[in-house]
């Protein structure tokens, strides 16, 4: 019992994790169709913004405090919303109106630029770097579990972070046109939406998760390299399909579910070092069922 | 208020508007006719600057508007009801039309609309909170037009809305159409391939062909045409 107790709180850290990343991704598919494989460096980048910037904060705001951490979190997501937005710009903005195959392998090419040049020893380094604690770790015993603060923190966090992105596209003006772009870019432009000011803003949004995410991810990892965003990012990406790729909650679910698995599979004796294979081929099983994802539909137009 | 002369349009190298003139006076209902592919829908989208017209001019309001971007052109009050609804099935009917008037500010001008909306189509107010998806064809239609009012348009462009949708909800939708031009003023071009019902609430018709003009006058006068009565109105 305490044994599950312990894994599936384990696993929730993990998968929250994931589930943030995975935002980004159903969320660039919503409203562009192409998946951005630089949303994972973007999630690297989001971690060394706070690796230059944390000695900063504490110099500021004292050691290990945790507004600073609020602060580094805050300073991060903004950093890399532009980053976001610039790609986007840059990159895919320029190719709106040819093939979605072309604007893909444009991803994979932005993709590799960045993990790349990061690695020059002039830009980032390729040599993994110890990533700062940002607040004091406990371990909170409780009988038999033991959960680490670290993990409170990313569920706490990753929670609030939903909660405000569920504000932000069922509520609000913007997350409305979001939504409305996401299903007829079209008729959105008849109604005046600025369709292109609504997916850089997409861009932005996932982008800022995906900075917070590689922050909590950097905290358990516990050091960063140009190579980070590749893992968690490819299994976030796998969670948005596995929750029905273009849907928010399913992207939370898929992320949820594939780091529950995938620590389960981990914490059996003996089948550790399968645990991606054991992980992975749930995936395949459950896809094999439902083509469309957990919570995806495959889209019925009404004429 | 609005004339278009000479319009030509081309997607890639298929020509499908060539030379394209027609003028809609204030206040009126025009009818634009013609077989499926006449070019009728291409005439709506180069005028709301979905597509770009290779030349030819658009004048709206004594402003020349073939330059300008989708947004710009709402914002001038000349809203489009596309072929096919379009609405956001994935939105409910009061977020539909919540997006209708993205461009509009005045908060109270955007509920009273809406009551104005909903008091000519009570059936979106009973449906109000309901994704658009689930909405018959018909309710649809009403909800796509609603949109647009709320868009504060004072130059409507409907494209096909009897396409698909039960006759009882046709004759409606078009009382409504009436409706709205006779008591808000609102000047509308109304493309139809149901020619006969279009050439009833209309005053003056268009008929396209191929991508030109083929003849024009009246209703009642291009209704009783011979041609068009063999070729549009089954005679």
């Amino acid at each position: 019992m305490d044994w599950y107790l312990q894994q599936i709180i384990n696993g929730l850290g993990l998968g929250a994790i994931y589930a943030l990343i995975a935002l980004g991704y159903t969320m660039v598919y919503g409203v562009l169709r192409f998946i951005n494989f630089a949303h994972s460096d973007v999630l690297m980048l989001g971690a060394f913004t706070a690796f230059y910037i944390a000695p900063k904060i504490e110099k500021l705001m004292g050691h290990q405090s945790v507004l600073g951490c609020i602060l580094l979190f805050i300073v991060a997501a903004a950093v890399c919303a532009c980053i976001g937005m610039l790609i986007e710009r840059l990159a895919y903005r320029p190719l709106r109106n040819r093939p979605k195959l072309t604007v893909l392998i444009t991803a994979i090419g932005v993709s590799l630029l960045i993990e790349y040049t990061a690695q020059n020893e002039k830009v980032l380094g390729s040599a993994p770097q110890p990533f700062p604690q940002l607040l004091q770790e406990h371990s909170i015993h409780l009988g038999n579990l033991i959960i680490s603060s670290n993990d409170v923190l990313t569920l706490g966090v990753t929670i609030v972070l939903l909660a405000a992105m569920w504000f932000v596209v069922q509520k609000t003006r913007i997350g409305t046109a979001m939504r409305a772009v996401s299903y007829n870019q079209q008729a959105a432009l008849l109604m005046g939406v600025p369709v292109n000011r609504i997916i850089s803003f997409t861009f932005g949004l996932g982008s800022a998760l995906a900075a917070i995410a590689g922050i909590l991810y950097a905290i358990k990892a516990p050091s960063i390299e140009p190579l980070m965003g590749v893992q968690p990012g490819l299994r976030a990406f796998v969670a948005a399909v596995l929750g029905g790729i273009g849907n928010l909650p399913g992207a939370v679910l898929g992320g949820v579910l594939l780091g529950l698995l995938e620590t389960f599979a981990g914490g059996i004796p003996g089948l550790s070092n399968y645990r991606d294979a054991i992980a992975f081929g749930i995936l395949i099983l459950i896809l094999l069922v439902k083509p469309a994802g957990l919570l995806g539909r495959s889209a019925v137009e009404k004429v | 208020m609005l004339t278009l002369e000479n319009l030509h349009v081309s997607y890639g190298s298929i020509k499908a508007l060539h030379g394209v003139s027609l003028t809609v006076p204030q206040g009126s209902i025009v009818t634009l006719i013609g077989a499926n592919g006449a070019g009728k829908s291409t005439t709506l989208r180069a005028l709301s600057g979905l597509v770009k017209t290779s030349s030819g001019s658009i004048i709206y309001d004594g402003q020349p508007i073939s330059k300008l971007a989708p947004n710009q052109i709402v914002a001038k009050g000349l809203c489009h009801v596309p072929e096919g609804r379009m609405v956001f099935a994935n939105l409910t009917v009061h977020e539909n039309l919540r997006m209708g008037a993205y461009l509009q500010r005045d908060r109270k001008w955007i509920s009273d609309q809406m009551d104005y909306v909903y008091s000519l189509f009570p059936r979106l107010q009973e449906r109000e909170t309901q994704a658009s998806g689930t909405l018959s064809g018909g309710e649809q239609q009403m909800l796509a037009i609603g949109r647009a009012l709320l868009s504060r348009p004072k130059f409507l462009m409907l494209d096909e809305p009897s396409l698909g949708i039960a006759p009882l909800l046709v004759k409606t939708i078009f009382e409504r159409i009436v409706e709205i031009n006779r008591e808000q003023g609102l000047t509308i071009l109304l493309v139809e391939q149901n020619a006969n019902l279009a050439l009833d609430v209309s005053s003056y018709a268009y008929v396209l062909e191929t991508g030109k003009i083929l003849l024009e006058g009246p209703s009642p006068q291009v209704k009783a045409d011979p041609q068009v009565q063999a070729a549009y109105l089954g005679a």
